[in-house]
């Protein structure tokens, strides 16, 4: 049973409510997901509009755990006030962190992102930190407080899959008991199942889905794939052999001679 | 007073931010505040004072990935 910060996650799927064709698609590609973690974020309001409080209604209807982010900051001061705003807002101490160290890559600047996460900690959060798969950052960010990892596995929103399979497995045996959630740069149900495989714990999605042909169907996809990827996982993986291993006994095979 | 929200200067009558974000159409809980880069929190509204060339940010949920 997957926990995150004392709170038990039915669905290994995280899902970002970003960038569907309408909210009626939205509401339906989370519940066929079955995820119970959707991401949120904050932005302006413009009086008398109420767009903000159609989202927060429809939101409320998801029925799931909500976790703000802090996308779009790009310094440790901006990050914390996006984090107490979102804690006042969504009453939860529950943050996504991430803090832009580069607009082109969207890469995280980890150096921030311990400073702020170190900040928040201290503030009663929650932190679920968006990072890289660099072990120094990741011990950082447990040292000051996080109790869940979110690696990216390539650009936000690029859609490549694991770029570095070798830098996630490490991340996964040098941190056995931290909850590991790829965050970023998933594209497809099959690179969920092989990350799901490495032993991670849950994925975060948003682009693959949203951006589908079919959002729905795709959410379903994914929720199979991280499923099928977990059980892989569980049941233990064979590793790959250099030279074929007949599968058919050779016990008892028939010998014929050639005349 | 002449005040600045969400980055637009806006005239209100409002001394308190309470009143401002009524006076603004601002009203239930969907929204979040900050005065000049501090945080306001929900029951800090009504006795959080707003003064002339304040910037002050409403904001609030949206789709987020």
């Amino acid at each position: 049973m997957l926990r995150l910060y004392g709170q038990v996650i039915s669905s290994r799927l995280l899902l970002g409510t970003a960038q569907y064709p309408s909210p009626a698609i939205l509401e339906e590609a989370v519940r066929c997901s079955a995820s119970n973690v959707i991401t949120v974020s904050l932005r302006r309001e413009t009086a008398g509009c109420a767009e903000g409080n159609r989202f927060y209604e429809l939101m409320k209807r998801f029925r799931t755990y909500v976790l703000p982010n802090t996308a779009g900051c790009s310094s440790v001061k901006e990050a914390v006030l996006t984090a107490e705003l979102a804690r006042d807002l969504f009453k939860t101490n529950w943050i996504k962190l991430e803090v832009i160290g580069n607009q082109d890559t969207l890469q995280p600047d980890v150096f921030a992102l311990v400073d702020a996460t170190k900040i928040l900690i201290e503030k009663g959060f929650e932190v679920f930190p968006y990072t890289t798969d660099d072990l120094s950052v990741a011990s950082k960010l447990i040292e000051v407080g996080c109790k869940v990892l979110m690696p990216l596995c390539a650009p936000i929103g690029s859609a490549q899959g694991p770029r570095d399979t070798g830098c996630l497995r490490a991340m996964r045996a040098s941190f056995p008991d931290i909850p590991l959630i790829v965050d970023a740069g998933v594209g497809r149900p099959s690179h969920a199942a092989m990350i799901m495989e490495l032993g991670f714990d849950a994925i975060l999605l948003n682009t693959a889905v949203a951006k589908a042909e079919d959002p729905v169907k795709m959410a379903k996809a994914f929720a199979q794939a991280i499923d099928a990827g977990r059980l892989g996982f569980q049941a233990g993986l064979l590793e790959p052999r250099d030279i074929a291993v007949s599968s058919t006994p050779v016990i008892g095979q028939a010998v014929f001679y050639e005349a | 007073m002449r005040v600045h929200v969400n980055g637009e200067e806006v005239d209100v009558r409002a001394s308190f931010l309470s009143d401002l974000l009524n006076e603004l159409g601002f009203q239930g809980d969907w929204f979040a505040t900050a005065v000049n880069n501090e945080f306001v929190a929900r029951d800090e509204h009504a006795s959080k004072r707003i003064e002339e060339n304040d910037r002050i940010e409403v904001l609030s949920p949206m789709q987020g990935g």
